[in-house]
């Protein structure tokens, strides 16, 4: 396949970036969208240009290190992860456009980087259990209802990549932060911190600079793991009831 | 300059850290013994923790909660993206929660027996014991693990074992087990006890007095070149099975750290013992950037086959039942499908060197489920193994539901690593290696589900009771400057290495340097190694060493994020590295594990190992660049688990 690619480049977080436009030819359908993007680079150094700097680690859709915005969606067409859509997905002769991801909370760091450090701060404010290392009783002592584990693991899925926060038009973060309070508030391990678990991760969240939800939906669909939107809906509950339990104290 | 097969043989090396007396009261009783840090005193004293797997994760979580000052680093964008969340299969725990006979002087004898008689007994029988606490501790954590519908939780058997005792989240348990030891992390970094640095790479370590000071590493993002100090530097920076190119590793998994550390006098343990994991999805051109692997899970309910006939090229739905060979149910009726990595590994190799393998350029065998889907029901195969046949479309555009998977060995760990004492502490003094790093619990071969086990006991329980005795001997360390002279050398190596691969600007990428070393590794060290073929690999890597630093490209700057760069210095590594595998997998010339010499063979193919000769862990020393390194041996002792041919038949 040959195919023509417009691609966002920005030489760090403080330049300008623009659309430069780059052609590759000999694309095979069973390439990997970063593997074609590698053709390119190998490209582009042999020309003495400098490649696209884009984070992607695992290549296995597990990581959550890729994050490309392809033809406008975050992680392209198909609902995986970037490095998970193969070129199949196109065609011979397609014009494809790839920007990073787009949200005042995760500002880019040079062509499709960007910093989302902040979601690491979202989890340093209250998604985890306490439970230092030599403290846990036997694991069998406290049973979990499958439904409530299940539901937990449902959640826990997430990984992080941000394709959520790129694909709501608030550039808000509901979706990300409603999964890891949902994994852990509905475990019994979770439920001493249930309601500073969800005050202090929503304050976090909001602190950052990500947008307010508006219920768009967009963020499930691009979600590559299927987190539901009903996500939000959950910890939307859990905030209400952490705030009229601890208003009552 | 002179030939690495010129290496001499210097005095033995011995772990005097493991307790004599009975193997169970081992570890208490080293626990005991270790010295201990007043808890006041512990945040007087800095740790350095590279890596946020779960050894590293673990580990920098532990040792903060403890009470001392830790700096971590990643090179990803954020700790929670390390290689273990990969792992698909299980954890391994001698729970007995089946009441299946398992134990856990049963989890050490399958550990050592799986490990082809090339591990340490004292270590791996304190890996089985601490299985136990590991579980516990997850689930503390919050760990979705499968659970059954009373609410206790799921087991499953995993490859090489007969009993249930692999703890499972769904086909993702390295992701689970990695976000709660990195929620554990966060927890310590919010407290303020972790001063965390993501993407920053450790480019070498600094030895001062002899003892492991601090490191170099580069921000990624700036490019600026920084020490960090501490009173003692611990590796859990993966294994190195990207000197393939192809494996299952991560892009960016790599030897950097390690290797540094073993040209700064680490010795370096058993390089050969790689292992190549039998199911994984087949390259399909040479564009391939990396091998993804499928769940051995799989193998507990899919069929292995391939056609009788050589280059039959028919459809599988097409090959009638007396024309497949499911060869591993044939040679091996007992354990079948469910045989060791390695074993399986090369059954696949063998099959498809003799012409029978299939898909294209026949590096194939089928992986089939239509059995499964008869007997449980489609409904059932897909709540088990679901996750793991759609990623195998996602990738193949195959439905493994109506097509057989076809699959092929890969690359996947490395038993190899730094050599360390029944302590996790290295030859360098303050230095410590954990997770996959190092070389200690799995022998010349690793059973299924074991590494996630082996990571977070040597994160949570292990280091953080050992490293209490070296730093309670070494309270008060002499603060180390960067005006001091060893600290001024080797930022100037670090300096001198970036600058000089920025200005050779020859013709050739980075990459292109690694596929050629991955291809030469996986001909002539991959699954089966021969005598002329490691000769000559230790022929063409020097070459290939000589071109590379003539020949590469590396555009841009050292200042800025330059990924060529980042690609370009670990390729500098492991075209060290890759010579090292090859000298030890040469002078090996005994079978055993993944180390499979086609010379040492019993007359069924099977491999045959050497106990009087080779019945040592090879711990290799490093003396300058360009010279033959020294051979250290540990004799392997075995005192409960006596050293039989390894029978699955």
């Amino acid at each position: 396949m040959k195919l023509t690619l417009r691609v966002w480049r920005q030489k760090n977080a403080d330049a300008d970036g623009t659309m430069s436009t780059y052609e590759v030819d000999g694309i095979s359908p069973d390439m990997s969208f970063l593997e074609m993007l590698d053709v390119l680079n190998e490209q582009l150094i042999l020309g003495g240009e400098d490649p696209v700097a884009f984070d992607h680690d695992c290549r296995e859709g597990i990581c959550g290190a890729c994050s490309l915005v392809i033809n406008g969606d975050a992680h392209g067409p198909e609902r995986t992860t970037t490095c998970q859509l193969h070129m199949r997905s196109f065609k011979d002769g397609d014009t494809i456009d790839i920007e990073p991801w787009r949200a005042a909370a995760f500002p880019v760091v040079k062509d499709l980087v960007v910093d989302r450090s902040a979601f690491d701060r979202i989890i340093q404010a209250g998604g985890y259990i306490t439970a230092p290392t030599g403290s846990a009783p036997e694991a069998h002592a406290t049973p979990v209802p499958k439904p409530d584990a299940d539901f937990a693991f449902e959640h826990a899925e997430c990984i992080g990549c941000g394709a959520c926060v790129a694909a709501c038009p608030n550039g808000a973060a509901m979706l990300f932060t409603s999964a890891k309070i949902n994994h852990l508030n509905v475990l019994p391990q979770g439920a001493p911190e249930r309601e500073t678990r969800v005050l202090d991760m929503v304050a976090q969240m909001d602190a950052e600079g990500f947008g307010g939800c508006t219920l768009t939906g967009e963020c499930a669909t691009a979600c590559p793991k299927g987190i539901p939107l009903m996500s939000i809906t959950s910890m939307n509950k859990e905030w209400l009831r952490a705030t009229r339990k601890v208003a009552k104290r | 300059m002179t030939s690495y097969l010129d290496y001499t043989t210097g005095e033995p090396v011995a772990d005097t850290k493991a307790p004599a007396g009975p193997i169970n009261e081992r570890w208490d009783k080293r626990r005991f013994e270790a010295k201990l840090v007043n808890p006041a005193n512990r945040r007087k004293q800095t740790v350095i923790v590279v890596g946020t797997g779960l050894a590293g994760g673990s580990a920098g979580a532990t040792l903060a909660e403890q009470g001392y000052h830790v700096v971590q680093f990643c090179y990803q964008d954020s700790p929670r993206r390390a290689h273990s969340i990969a792992a698909q299969g299980g954890i391994n725990a001698a729970k007995n929660y089946r009441n299946d006979g398992d134990s856990i002087h049963r989890l050490f004898y399958d550990t050592v027996k799986g490990g082809d008689f090339r591990s340490r007994e004292s270590n791996v029988h304190r890996l089985a014991q601490i299985s136990v606490e590991i579980i516990d501790q997850c689930v503390a954590q919050g760990v979705p693990f499968a659970r059954e519908y009373g609410g206790l939780l799921d087991t499953r058997s995993f490859g090489g074992v007969q009993v249930s005792r692999t703890f499972y989240a769904r086909g993702q348990t390295g992701q689970q087990l990695l976000l709660g030891a990195y929620q554990a992390l966060s927890r310590q970094i919010a407290a303020g006890n972790i001063e965390m640095h993501p993407r920053t790479e450790m480019l070498d370590l600094i030895v001062v007095d002899g003892r492991a000071r601090g490191i170099v590493a580069r921000d990624l993002i700036t490019g600026q070149i920084d020490t960090y100090y501490a009173d003692a530097v611990v590796l859990a920076s993966g294994g190195y099975g990207n000197v393939f190119y192809l494996s299952t590793n991560a892009m960016n998994s790599n030897a950097t750290a390690v290797w540094r550390a073993h040209r700064r006098g680490a010795y370096f343990a058993n390089p050969c013992f790689t292992q190549i994991h039998p199911t994984c999805i087949p390259r399909t051109g040479d564009h391939q950037s990396k091998l993804t692997l499928m769940s051995e899970s799989l193998r507990n309910d899919g069929r292995i086959w391939v056609p009788k006939a050589k280059g039959d090229t028919r459809p599988p739905n097409q090959i009638p039942e007396d024309e497949r060979d499911y060869y591993l149910e044939r040679i091996y009726p007992s354990f079948g499908n469910l045989v060791p990595r390695d074993i399986a590994s090369r059954a696949a190799k063998n099959v498809c060197d003799e012409g029978r393998g299939v898909g294209p350029g026949g590096q194939g065998v089928y992986l089939d489920f239509a059995d499964a889907i008869q007997r449980m029901g489609r409904r059932k195969v897909e709540e088990k193994y679901g996750n793991l046949f759609d990623m195998y479309e996602r990738i193949t555009a195959e439905n493994p539901y109506e097509v057989p998977m076809r699959i092929y060995p890969a690359v996947h760990y490395t038993m190899g690593g730094l050599w360390v004492d029944y302590d996790l502490q290295t030859t360098i003094p303050g230095l410590f290696a954990v997770g996959e790093a190092n070389f200690s619990d799995h022998g010349a071969n690793r059973l299924g589900a074991s590494a996630l086990m082996q990571g977070l006991a040597d994160g949570y329980f292990v280091l953080p009771a050992t490293i209490n005795d070296y730093l309670a001997r070494h309270p008060h360390q002499e603060p180390v400057t960067d005006d001091h002279p060893v600290v001024q050398e080797v930022l100037a190596e670090t300096g001198d290495r970036l600058n000089l691969l920025l200005s050779v600007d020859g013709d050739r990428t980075p990459d292109s340097f690694h596929r050629e070393l991955g291809e030469l590794m996986w001909e002539f060290c991959g699954m089966a190694r021969t005598e002329t073929g490691l000769r000559k690999a230790l022929e063409r890597i020097p070459q290939i060493r000589e071109e590379f630093w003539r020949r590469i490209k590396v555009p841009g700057t050292g200042e800025e994020l330059n990924q060529s760069l980042e690609k370009a210095n670990r390729i500098v590594d492991y075209l060290e590295l890759a010579e090292l595998m090859c000298l030890d997998a040469l002078h090996r010339s005994e079978s055993c594990g993944g180390h499979f010499r086609e010379e040492s063979q019993t007359p069924d193919g099977e491999a045959a190992r050497r106990d009087d000769e080779f019945g040592y862990a090879a711990a290799w020393e490093f003396t300058g660049t360009g010279e033959a390194p020294t051979l250290h041996k540990e004799d392997l002792v075995f005192e409960y688990v006596h050293p039989t041919q390894r029978s699955y038949a």
